[in-house]
């Protein structure tokens, strides 16, 4: 079975084709360098660029794969969460794709596909697990009961990780987007060098908040000269950084202990960040979890988890007519029990 | 009292400032706010970086009702929340990313302004596309978690969000 999947919820354009569930093919990202410059994702940019990018980024991945256009089984795209011009983009091109070929159309939740992700990266991952998605969008704490059955157990309260990152490295002037940089700049940076506060709201629960700590740094940087600053700049990142792995893995390793079960995936753009994956590997060995994260290519937005979670769906029997619509706010609790997205929507 | 405030803004219109002494409190000023709002209403919150301006408009959102969490907009620009998760239907903006009136007026900003109360962040880009009897609600950042809220708007409706931080 071979599915082509398709990503267009923020600023990458992506498509990719996935063979029986778990074998990628291809998987192209065309990244739009042109928000660089901006310091942040510009959706009327996106949205355009995403129109310029997507049928050369559908026809090299098929091409990569070696498929034919007329041996695909179904095609799977997301219809949110994201960005509503930019998800707009990569539904209706599917939609007339799906149309003009006959081919079946399996809409996908975008967190979903980021959970796919880890199935991709290890076939062994087995539900049920903890899913930690981490993202410039999204933070937020699954309990992943079975494919396609979850429960959340925690968001963020306001700032997602990825954001707060940003907006960090924009306090710093550092450079976008911030989570490369802040990581780069932390491995020369003592994470001890200021003790940045940790929020963990509730400590039995799964909430998150990083919007003091933005604040705390904001304060702290005020304080500091120009000169200072530039000084201290690879403390500061990874002091920052170590404030908010640290929530994470306390978080997400709780998580695990409360739900009792054996396995954390950490997934979504975040989940790149080397400290974040030398932390929680270090304490999922030391709490008996197995620690599962994708790479580089498959955490931040990709087409190939979601022709994972596409093949899933359209293997139980998902199909979505040309009503399909987007929804930037989609949530992944409302997949549960649910054959198609249509029904989930209701 | 909500189908007050564009006649309040009209015959008494007011700036004044008044401070808070942290998120809390900040928070509090925009649940008194809620008690005024009804769709068609809109505030603009502006404030630099960590200013508090998600802060105040959870605020809002806890005064009406809305059950659901209510984060920052940074990354969808806009989150709606309709009417059968609060009192009234709302929309969050966050105009933090954008660089032209075209793109907010893109979202549907328009729209929303009649059918929603609508809460912007960086509400001071754009006047030109800004209704002119809007709240405006500037927080200034203080020592530690101090802010000073400039309100401009109403009389009566300032007189009585100050009452919420004496």
């Amino acid at each position: 079975m071979h599915i082509l999947g398709i990503d267009t919820s923020c600023d990458e354009t992506a498509a990719a084709v996935v063979r029986d569930e778990t074998t990628v093919l291809s998987n192209v990202i065309s990244s739009q360098g042109i928000h660089v410059e901006y310091g942040g994702v510009v959706p009327e940019l996106a949205s355009r660029a995403h129109l310029a990018l997507l049928l050369p980024a559908i026809e090299s991945a098929l091409q990569q794969a070696s498929c034919e256009a007329d041996s695909l089984d179904a095609i799977a795209v997301t219809y949110g969460p994201g960005l509503a011009g930019c998800l707009l983009i990569g539904l209706s091109t599917v939609k007339s794709i799906a149309m003009a070929m006959g081919k079946p159309l399996v809409g996908v939740n975008h967190i979903e596909g980021h959970v796919f992700a880890g199935r991709l990266a290890d076939g062994d991952l087995a539900p049920p697990f903890i899913s930690l998605v981490v993202s410039g969008g999204h933070t937020q704490l699954v309990l992943v009961e079975d494919w396609g059955r979850y429960r959340i157990l925690g968001n963020t309260r306001d700032d997602a990780a990825g954001e707060a990152f940003d907006k960090v490295a924009r306090l710093m002037r550092i450079g976008y987007p911030g989570g490369p940089v802040i990581d780069r700049l932390s491995r020369d940076g003592d994470p001890g060098f200021l003790d940045f506060p940790r929020t963990y709201l509730d400590p039995d629960g799964f909430e998150f908040s990083f919007s003091g700590l933005k604040n705390a740094i904001r304060m702290y940087l005020s304080g500091q000269t120009e000169a200072e600053i530039d000084r201290d700049r690879a403390h500061i990142a990874a002091s920052f950084q170590e404030a908010v792995v640290d929530v994470l893995v306390d978080k997400s390793v709780a998580a695990a202990a409360a739900a009792g079960v054996d396995a954390i995936l950490i997934t979504g753009g975040v989940a790149c960040n080397s400290r974040l994956r030398e932390r929680m590997t270090e304490r999922g060995a030391g709490s008996g979890l197995r620690v599962v994260y994708p790479p580089p290519i498959l955490c931040t937005d990709n087409g190939a988890m979601i022709a994972a979670a596409g093949a899933y769906r359209f293997r139980n029997g998902q199909r979505d007519g040309l009503s399909l619509s987007v929804l930037p706010r989609a949530r992944l609790a409302d997949l549960n029990g649910a054959g198609s997205v249509a029904t989930a929507r209701s | 009292m909500s189908a007050s405030i564009h006649a309040d803004a009209r015959a008494r219109p007011v700036r004044r400032s008044f401070d808070t002494d942290g998120p809390g409190q900040t928070a509090r000023v925009g649940g008194r706010l809620a008690a005024w709002l009804a769709p068609g209403d809109t505030v603009l919150v502006s404030g630099d970086l960590g200013a508090g301006k998600t802060c105040f408009i959870q605020g809002i959102c806890a005064g009406l009702d809305i059950a659901e969490p209510v984060t920052s907009p940074t990354f969808t620009l806009v989150n709606e929340y309709d009417g059968r998760l609060g009192r009234v239907p709302v929309a969050h903006f966050d105009l933090y990313r954008l660089d032209d009136p075209e793109s907010v007026l893109d979202l549907g900003f328009d729209e929303y302004l009649d059918a929603c109360v609508c809460l912007v962040e960086w509400g001071d880009k754009f006047p030109e596309i800004m209704p002119s009897d809007a709240v405006k609600v500037t927080i200034e950042i203080g020592a530690g978690t101090r802010r000073t809220l400039e309100i401009a708007g109403g009389g009566k409706l300032v007189a009585d969000l100050e009452a919420a931080v004496r």
